[in-house]
């Protein structure tokens, strides 16, 4: 179905899916800390497994797998590409 | 960026613990976390640095040497880093060595396999020096994965020189000698790209400039400072002050009365 895409924080996606970052609404230093990570709008990335409290959440990048931080998770906006209830 | 063999001598060994003789070269190793710095820097030097399939074990600089073409050089392994913006350890030490040991060449080694991110630490490499050769290596994973890279393309888009290797293998390793004595001779002359920013940061750049070329006095690079002042990069600032304090009072010994004196 076409129309609005729908964008969500990276903290919604659960393990196992895959997802476009659209935009990166952080600043400062993290801010460049996850642009260096290679972490920048277009990359895909997917979520491996959340650790044993919930927090923090291993994610696939670029061949690396980067353990992030649901507050900071919660700033990356992203769009689903697979899994789940997701691509409406 | 010219600092006399002697005053090179004598900071490299106070700030950073390496021993450089009068005539030779040195080498800085930089790239990302596992690309194969350390089994490039064992393949060049004939050495055994630990060297392993995880991130992060080189947290501190190891240094060891090797002969080219009559000529000594000391090869200096920094460690693994994303950035030089400084945000752990490793890439404060990583920045420090590039911006104030001021190496004769500096080799940044690239992951062919991933090479989008890779980049982003070259870039920021030619921010601070110019002397700088591009190492791709794992060219011996990128063929597994089917990834062809046209080097010569890269090269021009660079402006430095690129060298295909599989360190593992011990491929590429001449031919990266043979650039590494042309770029410290002299005899090879490199032009990194430089980022442009927006008009905004540039004409910033330009206010500062002037300002900065004062205390950068010809041995740090002044754009990168003036970049970082623009950041208000406070772990740059201290590293910096802490810097010409030192370089000030070891080698003006004059100073440190001048300013007891006002």
């Amino acid at each position: 179905m076409k129309g609005a895409v729908r964008i969500d924080p990276l903290a919604d996606l659960s393990p196992g899916s895959v997802c476009e970052i659209v935009s990166l609404e952080l600043s400062g230093l993290l801010r460049r800390r996850i642009l260096d990570l290679g972490i920048v709008p277009g990359t895909l990335i997917r979520c491996i497994r959340r650790g044993p409290s919930g927090d923090p959440t291993a994610y696939l990048v670029r061949e690396t797998l980067i353990a992030l931080r649901r507050e900071d998770t919660a700033q990356i906006f992203v769009r689903r590409l697979s899994n789940g209830e997701e691509c409406v | 960026m010219i600092l006399s063999a002697e005053k090179k001598k004598l900071l490299w060994q106070d700030q950073f613990g390496i021993s450089v003789t009068k005539d030779q070269f040195s080498v800085a190793l930089a790239g990302n976390p596992n690309v194969g710095k350390s089994t490039i820097f064992n393949a060049l030097t004939g050495l055994h640095q630990h060297t392993g399939n995880w991130p992060g074990k080189t947290v501190d600089n190891a240094q060891g040497s090797f002969y080219h073409q009559q000529k000594s050089f000391l090869i200096v392994d920094l460690p693994g880093t994303y950035s030089l913006l400084a945000h752990t350890v490793e890439e404060q030490i990583a920045r420090d060595f590039l911006c104030f040991a001021n190496p004769d060449v500096t080799v940044v080694v690239l992951d062919a396999t991933c090479l989008e991110r890779n980049l982003n630490l070259a870039l920021q490499v030619f921010e601070i020096t110019t002397k700088v050769i591009v190492c791709l290596n794992l060219m011996d994973e990128a063929d597994k994965k089917d990834l062809v890279i046209d080097v010569p393309s890269l090269e021009r888009e660079l402006g430095v020189p690129v060298i295909a290797a599989s360190a593992r293998q011990g491929e590429g390793l001449t031919e990266l000698r043979n650039k590494i004595y042309q770029v410290a001779t002299g005899a090879l002359q490199t032009k990194p790209r430089q980022i442009i920013y927006s008009s905004e940061v540039e004409n910033a750049l330009q206010d500062l400039l002037p300002l900065v070329a004062d205390i950068a006095s010809h041995t740090l690079p002044p754009r990168w400072i003036a970049l970082r002042l623009l950041d208000g990069d406070q772990s740059f600032l201290n590293s910096l002050s802490n810097y010409l304090d030192i370089h000030q009072t070891s080698f003006h010994p004059g100073w440190e009365e001048s300013k007891c004196a006002q």
